[in-house]
This record gives structure tokens, sequence and C-alpha cells, in this order.
């Protein structure tokens, strides 16, 4: 079974537990703000068989170590779901451990039999409220709500992802929603603020694209520290 | 036997014959524990590390050299006793009488000090001049026996490096056996050595060994007579911690005394100073912060040393390194870690003192490392892009447990194989001269076989690999007829006779040949097979250049179809090597690696069919080409971990520079992940790794900005280098390369 990918990292260090091998699927329905990866919003990319990923990944095994493994991001993985599967499957044969980076934003039956033979899911949530959901991915939060809720029905092992926007969601009332969030889903078992990186204005550049945060500072260390503090605070 | 001073001590055969292994089996303690029981700097470690920082400021000022002493030949007893700060030190001894003072040593070759003194503004004394004049050094005893065709390859740059001008170096002698046993009974067992060969036949074999041993045994007695010079008699052996690394630590600093080899190696010290460090700290005699003090106070030393170089010598090899490597950790034989509490003492001097490129600090990896060293080396690594890593596992095999890293790469038994260092040779060059047919467009010059220039619309795969085949053929034995010269001569007039009395008198030589530009050559016949290569045709009817359509793989993206040319383009070449007989019957090996010559080979080699334009630099040893790979950064190290060890059993070095982003979130994922990458990379077979974790904008402020900068040490091929010490141009080389970097 073929889908269409955009590329390959073969030391995805911070994709999921360990070392992994990440596969970057092209095609994304959202338009996210802040996105690092606009070069995969399109679908097309390489045709590229499951098998063929999977050979690939075998060469990285030395260096999974207990921990590591093949992550699928993108793009968004779950529009192509049942290529995700194959390869997730294909993976699963050979004990390699399997994360899917996902933001969550689709829920069906081809998307259930996805998460059947994911080992791990980071849910990348990007705000705390539908407005801002609205406003600057497009799509709708209670989709990704949905997801999540999914997940803890299912018992699935997740992370929760969210990167850290200067004037956006750095606000001490995001962080308590998230924190909330979290503690009512006990499938969560870790949860990462990552700071928003300016490195891919470069690749808007490429595109001919307009970064639409272009003009938005990096959150200080010293902020996601406090932010990381409040997270885990009572 | 027996002695006092080894009292405490397991007894073993090593009281017998010298044996420092068995000492070291017998009586080492493994540690398994984390670094928590590290103790920090001292204040007079913190007073004494000021002083040698003003210095370090003061030889920057002055150009990068502090003095110079042309007046003296540098020997063990020619200078009076120098310190830093004699109250303050605990382990003494400078190679000359003032620090940073640089003595001037002509055995190797005249010309070359009298170059390197005008270069730094002084000139050679009269006297020393006068004592040369009848004296035949090295160089000149080379230069008489180099044939026109050893001149000319040495002309054109296709062969470079070789050590002809000055002290060759990468001989590692068992400083250890002095503390160990004392120079008496080292003198008393080489005697025995020369007893023992009167009973045979004297022909020349056994007449130049008869000779070198009475020269060791004469230097054995200098090395005393340095020793006390400095209030110590180093006769017997050394009774405690702080006497074991002053015995050592004298017996090395007679070796740069003797000899101004490129690289100057320490071996492996640290586990066995850990034996004398635990007996003191049994007998309560030493604490934590004591035994840190004593290793920083000899670290301390060995920062200081210097040897005077021309400056071609430092567009070679850049930074004004020693490479005085100290191998670190490492499994043994029986299955324990040769890992100690002072391994990680070693490593910690990177705080202690601040990160630095000497002494160059080395880890001998193990998957079955403990796994808290393994973390240890990662957070060093993280933080002070100062150490490198070899593969324990593919070199146990051949080299056993007691075996320490010559310069880079270099492995060797210590005190029973030595190598005759072969610097390398330019293979992307010699495509280019086979192609033209024996001409070489760069210098102008013929050389080789004449045969037709290649030409036509497109270079055909199989006609250049016939032809290639010719010229690896023709330079491998000029390779090794050019070598044996060498180390004939650097035998004859410049004999390391401190380093040689502190190996087995019956020695395994090794013949260590190198190869540049491998990830070009193996890029140019992948472009050549798998796409179009158009020779383009200059004015004088050779090629000048090439222009390439069409795709190709290349090497660095763990793909086969490339790698594999790169693969057995090294057996090919070590199988031709050992086709000519070597000098004393050393075994040829083979490296792959560069030291900074890279960019040096790259801007005395044309344009090549990969695409790289004339002049530009090669990537440093192993390493794939700058910003070829497309799918991150291990399958790079995939790529280079199919390198055969035993196709190139002198090392195959490759650089990794990564940011510390890509790494992970945080230091602990970090720590993790590179670990895992090690654990990966080694399981893979691959030989060595240089690790950096910086971003390129740190590089390219510390270019901008020296003076902020004055201790950024990163690694480069095979060492590690103040990164304000490269020239402008090594420095700017530095940042193009490829900085794995996930987005």
């Amino acid at each position: 079974m073929t889908g269409q990918i955009h590329s390959i990292q073969t030391l995805g260090a911070t994709d999921g537990p360990g070392v992994r091998f990440t596969i970057f699927t092209s095609g994304c329905p959202l338009r996210c703000a802040c996105c690092h990866n606009p070069d995969t919003w399109e679908q097309g990319g390489t045709e590229t068989d499951a098998s063929e990923l999977i050979k690939k990944a075998e060469r990285y095994r030395e260096y999974f170590g207990d921990t590591g493994g093949i992550t699928v991001s993108g793009g968004e993985p779950l529009m192509q779901a049942g290529f995700v599967t194959e390869i997730f499957k294909l993976a699963k044969e050979k004990g390699i451990n399997t994360c899917l980076d996902t933001s969550g934003c689709v829920l069906n039956d081809e998307v259930k039999a996805l998460l059947e033979v994911t080992d791990l899911v980071m849910l990348d949530i990007k705000y705390t409220t539908a407005e801002d959901y609205r406003k600057y991915v497009g799509c709708e939060f209670s989709l990704v709500l949905e997801f999540l809720e999914y997940l803890q029905r299912a018992g699935k092992r997740t992370w929760i992802r969210q990167v850290i926007i200067p004037g956006l969601n750095d606000n001490e009332d995001n962080i308590v929603r998230l924190r909330d969030l979290i503690r009512s889903n006990s499938v969560v078992e870790k949860a990462e603020l990552l700071p928003f990186k300016k490195l891919c204005e470069v690749k808007y550049e490429n595109l001919g694209l307009e970064f639409p945060l272009k003009d938005t500072p990096e959150p200080k260390p010293q902020q996601m520290a406090e932010l990381r503090v409040k997270l885990n605070s009572n | 036997m027996e002695h006092v001073n080894w009292n405490g001590f397991r007894s073993g055969v090593w009281q017998e014959t010298i044996d420092v292994r068995d000492f070291i089996q017998k009586n080492y303690k493994e540690y398994l524990g984390d670094s928590t029981f590290l103790a920090g700097p001292t204040d007079r470690t913190r007073d004494l590390m000021k002083k040698v920082r003003d210095l370090f400021k003061l030889e920057q000022q002055f150009g990068g050299v502090l003095d110079i002493d042309t007046a003296t030949v540098s020997s063990l007893t020619s200078y009076s006793p120098g310190y830093i700060d004699k109250e303050n030190e605990l382990i003494v001894g400078l190679q000359t009488n003032r620090p940073l003072k640089r003595g001037v040593n002509p055995f190797g070759g005249m010309r070359m000090v009298r170059q390197a003194c005008e270069a730094y503004g002084y000139k050679v004394s009269d006297k020393i001049e006068n004592e040369f004049q009848y004296r035949t050094t090295h160089n000149t005893g080379v230069f008489r026996a180099y044939t026109d065709e050893m001149r000319l390859a040495r002309r054109s740059h296709v062969i470079t490096g070789l050590p002809d001008a000055y002290g060759r170096g990468r001989i590692i002698g068992d400083y250890r056996r002095v503390a160990l046993y004392g120079i008496d009974r080292l003198i008393e067992e080489k005697k025995k050595d020369k007893k023992n060969l009167e009973d045979g036949n004297f022909y020349t074999e056994t007449i130049r060994l008869d000779e070198e041993l009475s020269q060791q045994i004469t230097f054995l007695g200098l090395m005393k007579e340095m020793a006390a010079m400095y209030g110590f008699d180093i006769s017997e052996p050394a009774k405690d911690a702080k006497e074991a690394i002053q015995w050592t630590y004298f017996a090395y600093l007679a070796a740069i005394k003797e000899q101004n080899g490129a690289a100057m190696s320490l071996g492996r010290v640290s586990t066995f100073f850990d034996i004398y460090i635990e007996r003191d700290i049994e007998k309560g005699v030493l604490d934590e912060a004591g035994a840190q003090e004593l290793i920083d106070d000899f670290v301390i030393k060995l920062r200081m040393a210097r040897h005077l170089r021309t400056p071609e010598y430092n567009e070679l090899f850049g930074g004004d390194p020693m490479w005085i490597t100290e191998s670190v950790g490492g499994m043994g034989e029986d299955g324990r870690t040769l890992v100690s509490k002072s391994s990680y003492r070693m490593l910690n001097t990177l705080y202690t003192l601040g990160s630095s490129p000497e002494p160059n600090l080395t880890v001998l990896w193990s998957h079955k490392l403990p796994e808290n060293f393994k973390k240890f080396c990662a957070k060093v690594s993280i933080d002070t892009d100062s150490i490198q890593y070899e593969n324990d596992d593919v070199m146990r095999p051949d080299y056993g447990d007691d075996y320490a890293i010559a310069c880079c790469v270099s492995a060797m038994k210590i005190g029973k194989q030595m190598q005759f260092f072969g610097a390398r040779c330019n293979l992307a060059k010699l495509l280019l001269i086979a192609i033209n047919g024996g001409y070489d467009t760069t210098s102008g010059i013929h050389i080789g076989p004449q045969m037709p220039v290649m030409t036509g619309e497109k270079l055909d795969y199989e006609a250049v690999k016939e032809r290639f085949d010719i010229y690896i053929e023709w330079l491998a034995k000029l390779y090794v007829n050019t070598m044996n010269v060498i180390h004939y001569m650097h035998d004859k007039y410049a004999y390391e006779k401190s380093q040689m009395a502190l190996h087995d008198t019956d020695v395994h030589r090794f013949m260590a040949f190198g190869i540049a530009g491998l990830s070009v050559v193996a890029d140019s016949l992948s472009a050549i097979k798998f796409a179009n290569v158009k020779p383009c045709i200059n004015a004088d009817g050779f090629v000048g250049g090439f222009e390439t359509s069409g795709e190709f793989p290349k090497f660095g993206n763990d793909d086969d179809r490339v790698d594999l040319i790169a693969k057995e383009m090294t057996h090919q070449f070590i199988e031709e090597l050992r086709k000519s007989k070597t000098y004393r019957d050393a075994e040829h090996t083979l490296s792959i690696l560069t030291i900074t010559s890279n960019v040096m080979y790259g801007k005395n080699t044309g344009a090549t069919p990969d695409g790289r334009s004339a002049g530009a630099a090669f990537a440093p040893g192993a390493n794939p080409m700058h910003n070829r790979e497309e799918n991150g950064a291990l399958a790079s190290l995939n790529s280079v971990a199919k390198l055969s060890y035993e196709d190139c059993r002198d090392g195959i070095s490759n650089t990794f520079s990564v940011t510390p982003d890509t790494l992970g979130h945080d230091d602990e994922e970090r720590v993790d992940n590179l670990v895992a990458v090690l654990d990966g990379y080694f399981l893979k077979n691959a030989h060595h790794i240089n690790v950096n974790v910086l971003n390129r904008q740190t590089l390219v402020d510390a270019y901008n900005n020296p003076e902020l900068y004055p201790n950024l040490t990163i690694r480069v091929s095979g060492y590690a280098v103040n990164f304000h010490k490269l020239s402008r141009e090594q420095q700017r080389e530095v940042i193009s390369r490829t900085f794995h970097e996930a987005m």
C-alpha cells in the first residue's frame, strides 16, 4: 500500500520517546498560524510504499534502544489513516514501537483502526478555546476534545503537546485550562510545552507565503519554565 | 619480585615481567556508580588555572607563540627546570625553563626550525646552525633518498602531509611503566634484552636493534637525570598516587622534550592512576578533593605542552594541536568495565579546569559500558564539545583491552605496538589525474602513467573505473616506497629513544596510510555511474571541469548504491598498498582522516564530477560532503558506518554536529538521545565519532567576535581545537559544514 510522504527525518529526537525514525506525510486540512511545516500542507509529496518505509526504518533499529521507534507526523497523518495503519501494522510485526503525532481533528472508523496499532499518541492541543481554534487553526476545538475523549475511552497512551506562542496562548488562563484537560484524562502521561520557534520562516519565504507570526517573538526560556511550573502546580 | 612501594597491590606476573596490563587487571576497581562523588576544583587549582589562562591570553597576544629558546636544542636535560608557580604546583615539569616557551628540535629537520623561528620573528642561534651543519637530520636523509617521482608526488600534493621535515609522532610510550617499575628496573630489563642479542648472528636488523637498545638505555638514564633536576629520584617505583602521576608525567615529558612528532599521545593512564588513588584513599591519606586536584594538576601540565610549527604546518593541522590523546573507559576482556572513578575524574577536568582541546579525551565506547558512565559522557559532550568516541567493541578483538589511541583514531597496544605515520593521499585529485591521463591541472605537473585524456560527451563508468584502477595501483606502490624512505631515515637520524625505551624490545609495527577526499570520490563515481558527466576540455586540451546533469545518489543518505562505492574504494586501496613490501615488515593499515587538512586538500584539487567546484574544501575524514544529506543525521551516520574497520584499521573519522534543539527538548532528553545515537552508531560497527552539540550561530558569533569566545572548543576531524586558533579559512569551512537540524 502506498501513500504520500513529504520527507523522512532519521534522527527524530523530539518526536516522541527516545530516538525515532520520523515520517512526515503530506497534506493537512488545517492552516495553523504557528505551523512549522507549511511545506507539508498540500497533498502530493512522494508516493511511497509502506513496506519500503519499514525496510528503511529497520536500518535504524540499533538507535531505537528500549524507548525509540517510528513516529508518523505531518502534514496530518489522519488524512491518510489507511496508509499509516499499514505502516504501523508492519512496524508492530517487526516489534518496532509506533507513535502518532496528530492534531486530532479527524475521528472516523479508519482513524479508530489506526489507533489500534498505535502505541503512543502525541496530541497537539494548540489552544484551549473554541474561539482560538476557529481563529488560528481553522477547525473546531470540539473535534479535538472528542478525539481526546476517544483516547481516554480506548485507554491509549497519550502525550499532549502545546506550542507556546507569545500573545496568543502564553497566558495563565490557557495553562490552567490545559492543566484541567490533562487532569480529567488519565491516559495523558506527559504534557510538553514547546516554545514557538521562527526557524521555519525561511520555509514560508520559499513557498512565497506570508508567515502570519513573523512579528511574534519567540518565548523566553524563563517564561517557558514558569509556564511549565504552572502546568504542574495544583 | 617484591618492592615496598607495591605494598597493598595484588601480586601477579606483572612483578616478574614488564606487564602493566596485568597490574591493572589484578588491581583496578571498576566503578558503576554515577558522577555525584566528584569534587570541584580546589582554591589552589583555581588560582593556578587563572595564571595558566593569563599565560594563554598572553600567548595569543604574541601571535600564537609566546617565546622561543633559539639557543638550546630541546632534549631531556638541556633546560633548567621550569615552573608555572613552583610553590603551588603538585605535579611539576615543563618542556623548557619557562611556561609556554617553545624549544627548537632540529633532529627532524633544520629547515622547518629555521622557517618556524622566522615566522615568529626569531632567528636560530649561530650555535645551533653550526652544530647542525655537520649533522644529518631526518629531513636531509629523506631528501637524499627521495626519487624524482616521490618529489613530484609531494609537489603536486597528490600525497601530502608526509612527516619528512619533523618528527613522525603517533608513537605512544608506555609512560606508566616508569611509575610502576621505576627507571632502574626498566634499564635492567633492556640490558637483558641487549645481552640476549649476543648469541645470534649480527646482521642489519640485529645491529640496528642493538644500537637502538643502547640508545634506549642511555635515554632511560637521562629521564632519571631530568627528574633529578626537579628534585625527584625516579629510580624506584612510585610509592603513592602523587608520585605515580609525577613519574608518569616525567616519562611523557621526556618524550615531548625529545620528539616533536605531530601527535604525541599519552595512552591510557586514568584507570592506572586510579589504583594508586584508591590505595591512598583507603590508607586515609587522600580524599576526593585531593584526588581530583592531582588529576587537575597533571592535566594543567598537559595543556601547557607546545611544539614549534611553521605556518604551513598550521594550514594542515590547525589550532596548534599536540594530540595528547588519553583513552578513557572501554571494557575488559573478562567482561568487567575498565571505567573507574578516575575515568570520571579525567573527564571532570573539563569542568574543573574548563573545556579544552587538550588532552584529546577519547572515550572507548561499548554498548556494555555502565549506563551511568554513558550518560556522564553524553552530558560532558553536550556541555563542552570536547570529547570523541571510538568503538571499543570493534577494536578490542584486535588490540585486547590495554590499547590506546594515538593521534585521533589510531589504535595500538600500549608498549607493544607502534606505527609509522604516513599522512594521506588525495584520492579525489588522483581521480582527476587518471581522467587526464597523468596530468595534474592544479599544479601543472605530469605524473604517473601517461595516457590519453578521457574526452567525449559522457564519461563511461566502466572506462573511468578501469582507468582509475591503473592509477591507484601506481600511487599505492609509490606511496609505500615514499613511506619506506621516510621511516628508514627517521629511525636512522631521529629515532624515538625515550618512547621506544618504554616499549617491549620486540615491538609490532604498523605502517599507517591515509586517504583524503573519500566522499568526493564516491559521489563523483556515483555521478559518473548514475547521472551524465561530460568532461569539459580546457584550452590546454585537458579536462578542466565537468558538466553534470541528472540525479545521482550521494554518500551520507544511507543509500547502498553509493555507500558501497566508498566501501569498495577503501578495500581496493588497502589491498593495493599490501602488495608492496614495507620497511621493517610493518603491517599496512589505512585511515580515513584528514584533521583540518581537508581545506588544503580541496584547495589543491580541481573541480570534480560530483559538482564540487575547484578549490572547494573536502569534507573532513570520512564525512559525507556538506549539505548533501536529505534524510537527517542517522542516515549520514549509517553511510559512514558501512566503511569496514578491517579495511581501515588505522581508523575512520566522522565528525557529527547537531544543534541542541534537534537532540531533545531538555538536557535530560538530550543526554538520553545522545547515548542512543552513540549506542546505535557503534552497534552498526562504526569506528569513530566526534560530537559537537551547538548552534551554527554560536560559531558565526565566535568568527565575528573572537574575543568573546576565548575558550570555545569544538571537535573537528579526530581532535578538538580552540575555535579562535583556526585560520579564518578553516573557521569558515567549519561553519559551512552540515549541522544536523530537524525543523
